[in-house]
């Protein structure tokens, strides 16, 4: 006979109003976990989406994603022509204002050359960019159909493809167009403004091939370690591989993440645990009288102890379930992306159980002074 | 009285508080009970009444004196048992004021606790308890909430959770006073009739004068000491 159960069940409205506050408390908590997870995911995922194996950038500096690195964009043929590359395209990235159906959006756009690297990788509906102007490819999470018109700067793009999952670290949908249509999105002048600046510059027209990186894949057996190095080597050019490329997102932008996240998953822990020590609290102080006349009858303290902690953790595993039920069935409708991962799951279904045992001390303590004499008190 | 006492005290005294606080409880109190009757404890209120059934129930520390339960010394100057809730659960049935009943437990589940708490499987504790309810007359209610139940029927299912695990010693505080006179009468009827068929001793302390007929022996206390003991006899 589990005398845990059978009591929960006597109040079983009390409990369970309380299962669901804390399972919405839990919820956040794992869709914090999942947003984090989503952070990660979404902020490599462009660095990914370039399918590079070395980044060639601006001398001293450690790239387009932590800081502002421009170089001359014929020194892509320069590096393609290097030993060991496979392929190398020059990519640039800005963020840009657009307005779509009335609405005010930020993009990340991605200046990319066709069929080299950098430009989108796997399109999932439509095709990639293939004429040289005015095509884009959107992300899914920009809310652009295909076939639809959006205006960059001056000039209307013709959305031709869909990707989905890339957004830049900000939580900005990607786009991408050609290099040529970004670098002029980026330096083209009002034609007033242009024509001064002709004037200036003594008729030459100012270069606008500028990029932000080189994205480089090399072929099979070159180490991108050793090619890496060697490109530093050159004048005005620093080279991270992938893997030194995500590291450094990780450091800027993860890192600051997760110690917010951290911070916030840990107060709402320390809530939830407080939420479950009261009631548990009280719902134990509510069954003073049972537990002296359990005492009186004889039942060791094992058995107590068992019935408070048994409430304690049927309260979280229950709270955890409904808070992750909601949340998965939730998912879709948050403004961020969030994954849940099983591993992110089973910690904090792990860090729940603690929390719960924690929150029974106090229910416990209180338990274990009641004197079996007061069951005898009218 | 040939047969040995299941309740023996010797020279048990109880204080609570020192000095200028101090209250003697009990006073070099003496006692036996036999198996098979039903003893009574009187007196006024604050006399002890209470305080020598919670040493009888080991539940209170007496401060002097030894107690022999059902044989076992159990207590000689300290607790000679470290473990006094089994030494409860297999000695000893308690009976309250209130009924005391679990409220979250129905009528059999409340008696089947006490036998499951002393080791045996559920489908046995539960044979137990309708036995038991059925031997009180409340086996119709063996499905009810506490709180559904009457105030006898209450203390009926509270007695047979007493019963549960077949204890030689039946502590009793004031098992009547939340009930009417008719009731009362039953229910010491039935304490009667558990003390006779189970070979039990029964102690109940009561201040209900409509009762005192249904005693084998009243014992009056004052300040802590028996003052007299009045035998009724019966036929
Ligand atoms: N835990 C305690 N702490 C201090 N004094 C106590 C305690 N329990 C009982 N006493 C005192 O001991 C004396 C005897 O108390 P007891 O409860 O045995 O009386 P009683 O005969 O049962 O009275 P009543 O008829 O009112 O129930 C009283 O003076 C009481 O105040
Ligand atoms: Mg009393």
């Amino acid at each position: 006979m589990n005398l845990a159960l059978k009591d929960i069940r006597h109040n079983l409205g009390r409990f369970l109003l309380t299962c669901l506050g804390l399972s919405l408390l839990l919820g956040i908590v794992l869709a914090m976990v999942g947003i984090y997870r989503g952070l990660i995911l979404e902020s490599l995922g462009l660095v990914r989406a370039a399918g590079a194996q070395v980044w060639v950038v601006e001398g001293d500096t450690r790239g387009p994603f932590a800081e502002a690195s421009r170089l001359p964009g014929d020194m892509r043929e320069a590096v393609a022509a290097q030993w060991g590359v496979a392929a190398a395209g020059g990519v640039s990235y800005q963020n840009v204002e657009a307005v779509h159906r009335g609405v005010t959006k930020r993009l990340m756009v991605v200046g990319a050359e066709i069929a080299r690297p950098g430009e989108a990788l796997s399109v999932v509906e439509g095709r990639p960019v293939l004429r040289s102007h005015y095509e884009a490819v959107a992300d899914r999470s920009a809310g652009l159909a295909l076939g639809e018109q959006i205006k960059l700067g001056r000039y209307l793009f013709t959305v031709v493809g869909l990707t989905r999952n890339l957004v830049a670290s900000g939580g900005d949908p990607v786009v991408f167009i050609t290099l040529r249509d970004a670098q002029k999105l980026q330096f083209d002048l009002t034609p007033a403004a242009a024509r001064r600046e002709v004037v200036r510059s003594g008729g030459a027209s100012g270069t606008i091939d500028t990029v932000n990186a080189i994205v480089v894949r090399l072929l099979p057996g070159i180490d991108p370690k050793r090619f890496a190095q060697d490109i530093v080597r050159w004048k005005h050019l620093a080279a991270l591989t992938q893997d030194d490329q995500e590291a450094v997102l990780s450091r800027s932008v993860i890192d600051r993440a997760r110690r917010q996240i951290g911070l916030f998953t840990t107060l709402l822990l320390c809530v939830s645990t407080v939420i479950i020590g009261l009631i548990i609290y009280t719902m134990t102080i509510d069954k003073k009288k049972s537990i002296a006349t359990l005492k009186l009858i004889g039942a060791p303290d094992r058995h107590i102890v068992g019935l408070i902690v048994q409430q304690a953790l049927a309260m979280g595993v229950i709270s955890f379930l409904a808070g992750a039920a909601l949340i998965s069935a939730g998912q879709a409708y948050f403004p961020r992306r969030v994954v849940l991962q099983p591993e992110d799951a089973a910690s904090l279904f792990g860090i729940v159980l603690v929390v719960c045992l924690i929150a029974s001390a106090l229910g416990v303590r209180t338990a274990l002074r009641i004197d079996p004499a007061s069951a005898l008190a009218g | 009285m040939t047969t040995q006492p299941v309740v023996e005290i010797r020279g048990i005294s109880k204080h609570f508080g020192e000095g200028l606080a101090r209250v003697d409880a009990l006073r070099d109190v003496s006692l036996d009970v036999f198996p098979g009757t039903v003893i009574g404890l009187r007196g006024p209120s604050g006399s002890g009444k209470s305080t020598l059934l919670n040493v009888i129930g080991c539940i209170l520390e007496p401060n002097s004196g030894s107690m022999r339960l059902s044989g076992e010394l159990v207590y000689d100057g300290k607790w000679l048992r470290p473990d006094l809730r089994s030494l409860r659960l297999e000695k000893i049935g308690f009976i309250f004021q209130s009924h005391n009943l679990l409220p979250f437990l129905n009528a059999w589940e409340n008696v089947a606790v006490a036998r499951t708490l002393a080791g045996a499987n559920l489908a046995q504790a539960k044979e137990r308890a309708l036995e038991l309810l059925t031997y009180l007359g409340v086996e119709r209610r063996q499905d009810a909430m506490p709180g559904e139940l009457s105030g006898g029927e209450a203390q009926r299912v509270a007695i047979a959770r007493a019963l549960a695990n077949d204890p030689r010693i039946i502590l009793a505080d004031e098992p009547t006073a939340a009930l009417d006179s008719q009731r009362a009468g039953k229910v010491m009827d039935l304490l009667r009739k558990v003390a006779a068929e189970r070979d039990a001793a029964v102690i109940v302390v009561t201040h209900d004068e409509k009762i005192f007929d249904r005693f084998d022996q009243i014992h009056s206390l004052r300040d802590g000491v028996i003052e007299g003991t009045a035998e009724n006899r019966r036929p």
